[in-house]
């Protein structure tokens, strides 16, 4: 359905966006751009630089998805939303994909009506707390105060920890990232909790890390992801099988440096080629370009280069794959064939 | 005797005049300024002594961590390091080096660089355009066309797009007086005024967008030759431009990372120095307190003054006179970064723009090329749409046509996207254009909160109590969560455009409350003397009550102007990039994690002043009302 | 009479509805209802449609269902496994407290300020003119966070406490980065006596003001009204507190493990926004008092000095009735704007009713249009109580008006 015209100067000055119609695919290819929401600022997840240009973990996926879409990794008009915002904005469609740090859970995936397209991130909730406190384990918190972002699933997660540990605390509700560091830091709560990359990232960025240690326990499963509307099944094959394609492209050895000759020339992996839409055209099936998962590939690297560079050990960020590996290294990441 | 007398007492009386004396010193110059102005009682004595405290608590703080300050560096982690180089006591001041580089952020956001001027722009030709209202005497009342096309401007200015839009909404306005004209010739102004308001709200509904849409395509076909020349007469300088652009980075890359090596030569003996010094200290201090750090239990406090005591010694230690050397390569080496990394961005920022540009190129050419094809589709399409897939289909072919269409016949601004728009500039934004636009509607809430209709009274004050009743931040969520159950299906437009929308409801019910208050304040002769003149009820108003009544309420516009722009900051909760939502996206990234005060001192110090400033012209406002009314 | 008959003879013609005033209030009328009733409809049948569309329902039940999330400051009983209502409740009550004491603070920080402003002492004047431009030209955002920053980061941590680096006051009060403990009472037995004494000698403080006004009217006899009230408040609930034997007791604080266990814990939360929130409004009421003690005319205290009053009847007497006149309109819509600003609590993680039934029930839910409805419906009840009891006093000044 079209936008219903708005009057006014600011409709003509192409305000009125397309409305959000069952085929997000054929919408996002009419605009143009890819509508990618994602947080006001994580960082190594997603941040504006100094010139507005956004860079991250969940930004590559976003990058990666418009590169498969649209050929160009740069055209995606990022949407900040809050932990309170983020549903709504993908619900009214403002914007395509979510790639937020979020969590898939059963009543955000069934009772809101999103489809999550994957794991690109596995997480789960970690606790950090200064060392000179003593404390060697979660369950010797009791009693303590307890930073934690609001809106979100680490709330509940914490709440149900407590409980059944019957441990008393205190909780002390942030919005931001970076206000729930401040709080920590002043001392405002004893220990912080979010999902351990945060936790990480943020311990990364103290003036003495050491005096800081996060806490062995993790105490639920996070597993983060992009997700979409439900019910559109071609935009989320699309979303799902980039994410896919990324990985695959690790398994395989394609990286951003060697994909473009490897898609020229052919390979003598079959799947390779199929993957590169040198031999058959799944690119096609999915309403895209042959070389779509070639243009995703090109936009940031396979999902070890996209890791790498953003969360991986040589950033700040200084996340070690763990969980993150693909599945041929012990890890959890594993991508359905392409066939 | 009597004369002798006379005369002799002649001899004690003064023939001239006393030199004046100075008075004591006590009843003058800054002794007596004192006495009466600081010590005049006991309760003044104390509030003086009180006031000189508090005076002496805030500003020794302040001064030292805001004249103690780094302003080259590229992290927060270089500031840390400069202050320790250099020894600065108590942990070193301010970081200001976020705000050289982030500061243009915090007022523009992600504007695009290049186009920076258009804001600016429509900040000045904002103060053209309420300068005839604000200084009513002094200039020609002739200049208040131009606040009338001011509202019209200003979005075309700041969204860009061709110019003829502007030009056909203002001729809504133009309809509306003309089917307003013929509307009362036939059935009075009633029927005329709702004439009026139905043909303009006609023409901005359907003959705007169309008549638009008609005009890119004409130009556009006009043009599709030379704008696909031009086009790859661009894309074709583009490429080397932006490989040349690419490889000075990368040659300034390379000696950010030769600096960054020298940089952290000088820094390690420096670093180490302090590092033994402090361990030293802190260790002597452990020592003299009895108690073994390795062993004992050492609580939150000892520790603290053990590591004041350290870091008096670490300072110390780095203002070594040993140290000039290496200290002076090092601060030079981060002020030679600061400056490289600047050039670095000031690159990146040009790269992207040409990027954006050769992507949207493409996409245009693409496009282009393509255009023949779409039209047969839609045409084909337009004959066996039935299926509402086929429908969707269809508009969505036909949106890219005449988005392709846009393109090729803009003449005019580049458009950019509200989502670009952030910073200080958004504050402003939202805050100017909900006044603006809530002026018609608050003037018409007051009439009707006046009237004696029952029902457009009731309604008027519902409205008004309604809106003001329940906070902003609750409104702000209702047009970010709420607003799109409330329109018609699959509408979605823009949050900002969402949240300006609601502002302007919000604003509507203060300005309301304002005017009622200007209305109010009018005397009751004006009002009688209107009547007596057989005026009807919108003449009246128009020139006579209203007029006036709102010049006495300027001053509480003003004021609620202030208001609601400083209320604009809330739309941080709604996820817009706002100077408080910046500053957090900006403690987010990796180089500034940490800082905060620095962010907040700024955003605080533009709202003042913008606050401040108004708020006197205001107060002066007033004043000088006051006394025209006497 | 036929003459005077014939208009009428002529009947209701249609134009009539647009020219004659008789019935033109109607017309507008009737149009404009057709206008609003057509408005609600269009919105009301969008919502149903886009509701259907997203497969959502209009439902309240989310309400009793479990919130499963803590919250810290709690007015009542409340866990984790209390239902959303509950939460909501909690949030409203928080809400409501932090108004209410704001109201209080930002009345006496205004007085005292606007008092001062107007003080002849250079140093005071010009001080107090920073801080009222101060507070009123930043947003009251930027204050609350900035107060919360300040709050937590000038204070010892609960741990100095235990270590002994850092001391509570009168050996009772802890304040600290976390919030401030003080001794909380333990009601125990007889202490419902003990109150109702209390209550008690509060009506007999009423009963005597009201006895000594009348006897001033009557014989111009003065009676010393505040000691005799003084006396009244303290004197017979503390001879009752010692023949009751004590009843109620002080539970202090104590350190324990992180912080202090025991007592009564006002989190920084509450304090950096009560504080911000009073700080604030109060820049504004200062503005208000001195408006109004400026709008009474030197006259009035020429005349009452001339009359040989001493200068604090004049005050009392003379210059406050007149001045409140001015204030109190202003004041109440200060009092009101103060308990909207309390919604901004989740800058500092305060749970008022935005942050618990607006935020994140809302948010665990997606009930997001029931959530906001009942957030504005409460706000709205809470804002048009205020503002009656505005219209209360105002009314009730203006009788006297002469």
């Amino acid at each position: 359905m079209k936008a219903s015209v708005f009057f006014g100067a600011m409709t003509v000055a192409g305000l009125a966006s397309v409305a959000a119609s069952a085929a997000t695919l054929d919408d996002v290819k009419a605009r143009g751009t890819l509508n990618c929401g994602v947080t006001t600022g994580l960082a190594g997840f997603s941040t504006p630089d100094a010139n507005g240009v956004w860079e991250g973990f969940d930004v590559a996926m976003c990058r990666a998805v418009a590169a498969a879409v649209l050929g160009d990794p740069t055209a995606v008009e990022f949407v900040p939303t809050t932990a309170s915002t983020r549903f709504t904005a993908l619900a009214s469609g403002e914007v395509d994909m979510l790639s937020r740090v979020t969590t898939w859970t059963f009543s955000r995936d069934v009772d809101l009506k999103f489809e999550f397209t994957g794991t690109t991130y596995y997480d789960g909730q970690g606790f950090i707390v200064l060392r000179e406190l003593g404390v060697t384990s979660a369950k010797e918190l009791s009693g303590a105060t307890v930073c934690i972002r609001t809106g979100t699933t680490t709330e509940l997660n914490l709440a149900e920890f407590f409980r059944i540990n019957n441990m008393e605390y205190e909780p002390v509700p942030v919005e931001t990232n970076s206000e729930a560091q401040q709080q920590y830091l002043a001392g405002a709560c004893d220990a912080y909790t979010t999902d351990a990359s945060g936790l990480a990232a943020t311990r990364a960025s103290f003036e003495n890390p050491g005096d800081h240690v996060i806490l062995p326990e993790i105490i639920s499963k996070e597993p983060l992801g992009p997700l979409v509307r439900h019910g559109d099944n071609d935009w989320g094959d699309v979303v799902r099988w980039t994410v896919n394609a990324l990985l695959t492209a690790e398994e395989l050895g394609v990286t951003s440096a060697n994909v473009e000759q490897l898609a020229a020339d052919g390979s003598d992996n079959p799947e390779v080629n199929r993957l590169l839409g040198t031999d058959s055209d799944l690119g096609a099936m999915l309403g895209l370009e042959s070389d779509w998962a070639v243009n995703a590939i090109l936009a940031g690297g396979n999902y070890g280069e996209i890791f790498e560079a953003n969360i991986g050990e040589s950033t700040p960020i200084g996340l070690a794959r763990g969980l993150n590996a693909l599945w041929t290294e012990g890890g959890l990441l594993y991508s359905p064939p392409f066939r | 005797m009597s004369e002798t007398g006379h005369q002799h007492a002649l001899s004690y009386v003064r023939a001239d005049m006393l030199p004046q004396q100075e008075p004591p010193v006590s009843h003058s110059g800054p002794i007596k300024w004192v006495r009466e102005n600081l010590l005049s009682s006991p309760l003044n004595v104390i509030l003086t002594v009180i006031s000189l405290y508090v005076l002496y608590a805030v500003l020794s703080g302040l001064i030292p961590w805001f004249f103690n300050s780094v302003w080259d560096a590229r992290s927060l982690n270089e500031c840390r390091e400069v202050f320790l180089a250099t020894g600065a006591t108590g942990g070193g001041g301010a970081c200001w080096a976020v705000l050289q580089e982030r500061g243009i952020q915090l007022i523009y956001g992600f504007y695009p660089a290049d186009l920076y001027w258009r804001p600016n722009l429509t900040f000045i030709l904002f103060f053209v355009a309420v300068a005839p209202i604000l200084y009513s005497d002094r200039l020609p009342s002739q200049m208040l066309w131009f606040t009338a096309l001011y509202p019209f401007l200003m979005p075309w200015l700041l969204w860009g797009g061709s110019f003829w839009v502007p030009i056909l909404v203002i001729a809504g306005l133009v309809v509306g007086y003309l089917a307003w004209m013929v509307g009362s010739r036939i059935g009075g102004s009633i029927l005329g005024g709702i004439a009026g308001i139905v043909f303009a709200i006609l023409w901005w509904l359907f003959a705007v967008p169309t008549l638009n849409d008609s005009i890119h395509r004409v130009v556009g076909n006009m043009r599709v030759d030379q704008v696909v020349a031009e086009s790859t007469a661009r894309l074709e300088t583009l490429g080397p431009e932006l490989t040349g652009l690419e490889t000075r980075r990368e040659s300034v890359r390379d000696e950010i990372a030769e600096l960054e090596a020298i940089k952290a030569q000088a820094f390690a003996p420096i670093e180490e120095a302090v590092e033994i010094a402090r361990e030293t200290a802190e260790l002597a201090f452990y020592e003299e307190e009895g108690v073994d750090p390795e062993t004992d239990q050492i609580g939150p406090g000892l520790r603290e003054r053990a590591e004041e005591e350290g870091q008096h010694a670490a300072s110390a230690a780095a203002r070594d006179p040993a140290l000039n050397t290496v200290r002076a390569t090092f601060l030079n080496a981060v002020d030679g970064l600061t400056e490289m990394r600047n050039e670095v961005n000031e690159i990146s920022s040009q790269i992207n723009i040409m990027q954006s540009e050769r992507s949207d190129t493409e996409a245009l050419l693409l496009n282009i090329e393509q255009l023949p094809d779409r039209l047969e589709e839609i045409e084909r399409l337009q004959e066996s749409a039935t299926t509402p897939g086929a429908i969707s289909e269809l508009e969505s072919v036909q949106d890219v046509v005449s988005q392709t269409y846009t393109e090729m016949g803009r003449i005019g601004l580049t458009p950019v996207e509200s989502r670009e728009f952030g910073g200080f500039m958004l504050a402003l934004i939202i805050g100017l254009s909900g006044i603006i636009l809530s002026l018609p509607l608050g003037i018409l809430l007051a009439l009707g909160r006046q009237s004696d209709l029952f029902l457009i009274n009731k309604v008027s004050v519902a409205f008004i109590e309604l809106i003001r009743g329940v906070p902003l931040i609750v409104w702000l969520f209702t047009a970010q969560l709420l607003l799109n159950y409330f329109l018609p299906p699959g509408s979605n437009f823009d949050l900002l455009l969402r949240v300006i929308i609601m502002v302007t409801l919000f604003a509507s019910a203060y300005i309301a409350e304002v005017v009622r208050g200007g209305l109010a304040a009018l005397a009751k002769g004006q009002y009688e003397a209107a009547d007596a003149l057989g005026l009807d009820y919108a003449k009246s108003m128009r020139l006579i009550v209203l007029p006036q009544a709102l010049k006495i309420s300027i001053p509480g516009i003003v004021n609620t102007f202030i208001g609601l722009f400083k209320d604009t900051t809330l739309v941080v909760f709604i996820g817009l990039l706002d100077p408080i939502g910046l500053s957090n996206s900006i403690r987010s990234s990796t180089d500034w994690n940490g800082i905060y005060w620095e962010l907040f001192a700024f955003i605080g110090l533009l709202f003042f002043a913008c606050c401040f400033s108004m708020g006197r012209y205001s107060l002066s406002l007033e004043k000088k009302l006051n006394r025209e009314h006497r | 009479m036929s003459a005077i008959s014939e208009p009428q003879a002529e009947g209701f013609r249609l134009s009539q509805l647009i020219y004659d005033t008789r019935y033109r209030s109607i017309t507008i009328q009737t149009v404009a209802l057709i206008l609003i009733v057509a408005g609600v409809w269009w919105l009301v049948s969008n919502t149903i449609q886009n509701l259907e569309a997203l497969g959502r329902d209009f439902d309240f039940g989310f309400l009793g269902q479990p919130a499963g999330y803590d919250i810290n400051q709690l007015l009542i009983e409340y866990d984790s496994q209390s239902t959303h209502g509950r939460a909501a409740v909690v949030g409203i009550l928080n809400t409501l407290l932090v108004a209410f004491i704001g109201c209080i603070t930002a009345t006496v920080i205004g007085t005292i300020a606007g008092v001062l402003r107007l003080s002849k002492n250079w140093i005071v004047a010009r001080l107090v003119a920073v801080y009222v431009e101060g507070f009123r030209n930043v947003p009251l955002l930027l204050w609350i966070v900035l107060i919360f920053a300040i709050v937590s980061e000038s204070t010892p941590h609960p741990r100095d406490f235990a270590g002994g680096e850092a001391s509570m006051l009168f050996n009772s009060i802890a304040i600290t980065r976390q919030g401030t403990w003080t001794p909380a009472p333990v009601w125990g037995d007889g202490s419902l006596a003990l109150v109702i004494i209390f209550i008690l000698s509060i009506v007999a403080i009423i009963g005597f003001r009201m006895f000594a006004r009348r006897r001033q009217e009557a014989t111009g006899e003065i009676l010393p009204v505040l000691w005799i009230s003084l006396g009244l408040l303290i004197l017979p609930s503390l001879i009752a507190y010692f023949i009751l034997g004590g009843p109620v007791t002080l539970d202090y604080p104590e350190t324990g493990r992180f912080r202090f266990e025991g007592g009564l814990l006002v989190r920084n939360s509450l304090i950096a926004l009560w504080l911000a929130l009073s700080l604030y409004t109060g820049s504004f009421i200062a503005e208000n008092v001195r408006g109004g003690i400026l709008a009474v005319s030197g006259g009035q205290t020429e005349a009452a000095s001339a009359l040989g009053l001493r200068p604090g009847r004049t005050m009392n007497l003379v210059v406050l009735p007149q001045a409140m006149r001015v204030i109190v309109p202003p004041l109440i819509s200060q009092y009101l704007n103060l308990t909207k600003n309390s919604s901004l609590a989740i800058a500092v993680g305060y749970m008022d009713a935005r942050a618990t039934l607006g935020g994140i029930t809302i948010n665990q839910t997606g009930r997001e249009l029931e959530g906001m409805l009942l957030l504005g419906l409460f706000y709205l009840i809470v804002s048009l109580a205020i503002a009656s009891v505005g219209n209360f006093y105002n009314a009730s000044v203006k009788l006297k008006e002469r």
